[in-house]
């Protein structure tokens, strides 16, 4: 039997584990990534991994945890897929365990696990504060055994372009740019994956890593596939301010007992450790009394913006609350937590052992994403999507944790999957449709050929700065109708002004401006997604909040956003579809109630 | 302006491997905070230099700008460092930033470090599972052995210790420290120990762990502070063992 040729598009959790289950399967895989798989986004991810193993003898069980995830996500999920996802979990922290992540562990010897948000269980597996780069290792370690094997190449340095398309609307491989000798080549195969993360370069700066541009999402919806729930974006309560990005303080934090505080009065100049707890506010805990400190990201974000905007009680009247761990001893927080207190160290120069950290909600994450069926296939034939790039696992809003197991989990589906059809491929006898490749390089070509001669005078760094700018203000915490279509148009003006874009670099080596430039085109087209999407839905759902329309309606909106590109008219148009509510009927979301 | 001061930084330019370098100043509006990556894309926005002559925005890699990803090794202040976590304030200046000596440039800071990958593979830096599908628990391990493991396996590859490393050159092929810390990561895992002979084979002869001449620069240059001596140490008793069982096992 030949052997299935699929390409992934991404080297984070989501990439890494198709590729394994497909080297596995015996397939072989063509991985392109930007960056050295290594050095994928997932290292970021802090806190850790849930799974419902229930090891603390609370009766934790696979139902609950799905029940929390979708409650969680404002039951804008399809359910069965998180249900199936919930159920995998054990047995994917087992898995990882397998591979050699060192996961903290309890006295006995076994996994240890702690309380993230959203939940009332200790569910989160945890290697310190840096899980997602421990299981991103782990699975670079594992791909690279099969890449020394024969089964996986790597494509490296290697940017996504397009997916090569055939007549009949079937996927027949991708068009990628190599950002080294900028040549633009098309590579086949009998299946894509694309695993290629989130979109929060859209917003200027946020906790993303500077590839998670969306380029690639955008770039397939412009050509047919649908983006879904693009209006869901996650503003993550707490971050440290940064000049040149947002820098995660993980729910960890609050996980191992963080409290989230201002003082009570206005403008108190006091060093934090000397006012009396008396003078303190712990709104979350006074607004959440059974939560505290950890009610689900979308509930703690607002609170802060409230405490900020509306009681003027921000630091010294900046945008920021302490989060304080100071009551915390210092081994547990060197054993549990040292990574991330020293990305706070490192880069604000406090040791937020000794004194509270000061942060604000910053953009995290994305929800909406690629639509995809049970299957992880999109609606182009051929093409599949795993991990934050899609739509499927979150609804209205993830909770903390489960995104390292929707990645991995996605892609443990989505590879065999693609190799059962690449099998199906091989014996219908396709044959590659040559001209449709030589067709898209030269498409891709001629975009590289107008953009290099282009002679206007506006810079793309520029333009991404105002795109950040009005995204961030007006398409995140709190959202407005009004100001929503101020984004719309002033996204069609930076798409105009695009048009005159002049390149400061023309060179045709490692040109890294050049590449920029190519996505903020498509940052600019999947922008007026996420805005209209989030003008139409007049409700408040989990992340997306328009005090002109404060309450859930369930009625009219309890669908999933699907976009689509209209070409002649150059912008989004938009279909709506049931969700998959047949295990748990919905049911009002209240973290304020007392029990 | 409220604060008008100004940072100068030198940056040392090569438009490809082949071409010549050269130096490139440029002055910059300073703000708190400041670190050497955000300075890189205010060159971006604005790419003009001290001297007022247009240029191209300056080619580096970075990813996470957190510390975590490994990408934006480079030196500053002729140290090997990580771009994201150099805070301007803490650094003199004028600052100058240079790529890499000791690998093949690709352009302006950005260097080709895939050695280092090469490097894992030929140490069979992984756990060898049998498969991924489910195969129960994975081996009880106490918290001394999480806590031995969990500082070695934070190893972000940003070939740092390389860099300074006096014997890593084309003369010696030295591994470097970072690949031995990983062959003594899994030479320590309940299941990863079943391919510690071959790991210790390929350390073994030229370019193996002999090659280490105990400058001790790694350990001090290594951002995320593995305790790369003693793994080199460590690993260098395991290889002597091997190496005297082989002898008499020949």
């Amino acid at each position: 039997m030949s052997h299935p040729k699929i390409i992934v598009v991404g080297g984070g959790l989501a990439g890494l584990s198709a590729t394994i289950k497909i080297a596995e399967m015996g397939g072989h895989v063509d991985l392109f990534s930007i960056v050295p798989v290594k050095r994928s986004h997932s290292v970021c991810a802090q806190g850790g991994i849930n799974a419902a193993k229930n090891l603390k003898g609370e009766g934790d069980s696979t139902w609950q945890h799905f029940d929390d995830s979708i409650y969680g996500g404002d039951f804008l999920a399809n359910q069965p897929p998180v249900k199936a996802m919930c159920e995998a979990a054990p047995s994917i922290i087992d898995l990882l365990d397998r591979m050699g992540v060192p996961f903290n562990r309890t006295p006995e010897g076994l996994l240890d696990f702690r309380r993230f948000g959203g939940t009332l269980y200790n569910r989160t597996a945890f290697a310190g504060a840096t899980t997602g780069q421990q299981l991103l290792y782990a699975l670079d370690e594992q791909v690279r055994r099969y890449e020394a094997e024969g089964k996986v190449t790597k494509y490296e340095a290697w940017e996504f372009l397009s997916a090569v398309i055939d007549d009949q609307r079937v996927c027949q491989g991708i068009c990628a740019i190599d950002l080294r000798s900028m040549a633009v080549k098309t590579f086949p195969a009998e299946a894509v994956i694309i695993a290629t993360g989130g979109v929060g370069a859209i917003f200027g700066k946020s906790t993303n890593s500077v590839v998670c541009t969306g380029s690639a999402q955008s770039a397939l919806y412009q050509q047919g596939a649908y983006y879904a729930n693009g209006e869901f974006i996650q503003v993550h309560p707490t971050c440290i301010p940064g000049e040149d990005k947002l820098r995660l303080m993980s729910e960890s934090a609050r996980g191992e007992g963080g409290r989230v505080w201002v003082p009570k009065q206005a403008g108190d100049k006091r060093d934090p450790k000397s006012i009396p707890e008396g003078e303190r506010w712990y709104f979350l805990e006074e607004w959440y009394p059974k939560y505290g400190n950890l009610v689900p990201r979308d509930i703690a974000t607002r609170a802060i913006h409230k405490v900020v905007y509306e009681y003027h009680l921000g630091l010294d009247g900046q945008p920021m609350v302490y989060l304080d761990l100071t009551h915390i001893d210092r081994a547990t927080l060197d054993r549990k937590l040292e990574g991330i207190l020293e990305i706070y160290e490192k880069f604000v120069g406090d040791d937020p052992r000794d004194t509270p950290m000061k942060i604000f909600p910053g953009v995290h994450y994305t929800m909406g994403g690629l639509w995809v069926d049970f299957e992880q296939r999109t609606n182009i034939e051929g093409l599949y999507a795993a991990g934050e790039c899609e739509y499927q696992y979150h609804g209205a809003n993830r909770l903390g944790a489960n995104s390292l197991l929707s990645c991995i989990y996605a892609g443990f589906v989505s590879g065999p999957n693609a190799v059962n059809y690449a099998r199906n491929v091989i014996k219908s006898g396709r044959t590659p449709a040559h001209h449709v490749h030589d067709s898209e390089r030269k498409r891709q070509e001629e975009i590289n050929a107008h953009l290099l001669k282009n002679d206007g005078a506006e810079n793309p760094f520029l333009l991404w700065r105002e795109l950040g700018e009005t995204m961030t203000k007006n398409c995140t915490v709190i959202r407005y109708n009004k100001n929503i279509r101020e984004t719309d148009a002033k996204l069609v003006e930076l798409l105009e002004r695009y048009r005159h874009v002049n390149l400061s670099d023309r060179s045709m080596w490692a040109n890294t401006s050049f590449v920029f430039t190519r996505q903020l085109y498509n940052m600019l087209q999947l922008a007026r997604v996420i805005a209209q999407g989030a003008a139409m839905r007049d409700e408040s759902r989990g992340a997306h909040y328009k005090p002109d329309f404060p309450e859930r309606d369930d009625a009219n909106w309890l669908k999933t956003t699907k976009a689509y590109f209209a070409a002649d008219a150059d912008e989004p148009r938009f279909e709506f579809e049931q969700v998959d509510t047949s295990l748990i009927k919905p049911r009002p979301r209240r973290y304020d109630a007392a029990t | 302006m409220a604060n008008s001061k100004t940072v100068i930084f030198k940056i040392k330019r090569q438009q490809t491997p082949e071409s010549k370098p050269y130096w490139e100043e440029f002055e910059l509006q300073y703000r708190p905070g400041m670190n050497v990556t955000s300075a890189l894309m205010d060159i971006a926005a604005n790419p003009v230099t001290r001297q007022g002559k247009p240029t191209t925005p300056v080619t580096y890699d970075s990813n996470c700008l957190e510390e975590i990803c490994g990408s934006c090794a480079m030196l500053i202040n002729g140290q090997a460092k990580m771009a994201c976590s150099a805070l301007v304030a803490n650094l003199k200046q004028p600052i100058t930033l240079e790529p890499f000596s000791k690998f093949p440039i690709v352009r302006d800071l950005a260097v080709d470090r895939s050695v280092l990958f090469e490097n894992l593979k030929g140490v069979k830096a992984w756990v060898p599972v049998d498969g991924t599908y489910d195969l129960g628990t994975g081996p009880r391990q106490s918290s001394e052995m999480q806590e031995e493991a969990y500082p070695l396996s934070n190893c972000i590859s940003c070939c740092c210790c390389m860099e300074a490393c006096p014997q890593f050159n084309d003369k010696t092929g030295f591994v470097g420290a970072a690949t031995i810390a990983q062959v003594r990561l899994f030479n320590s895992h309940p299941t990863g120990k079943a391919l510690k002979t071959e790991r210790l084979k390929a350390l073994m002869g030229d370019g193996g762990i002999q090659e280490c001449g105990y400058a001790q620069n790694c350990v001090e240059i290594c951002p995320k502070e593995l305790p790369l001596t003693k793994s080199i140490a460590d690993v260098g008793g395991q290889v002597m063992w091997q190496a005297v069982k082989d002898f008499f096992r020949t």
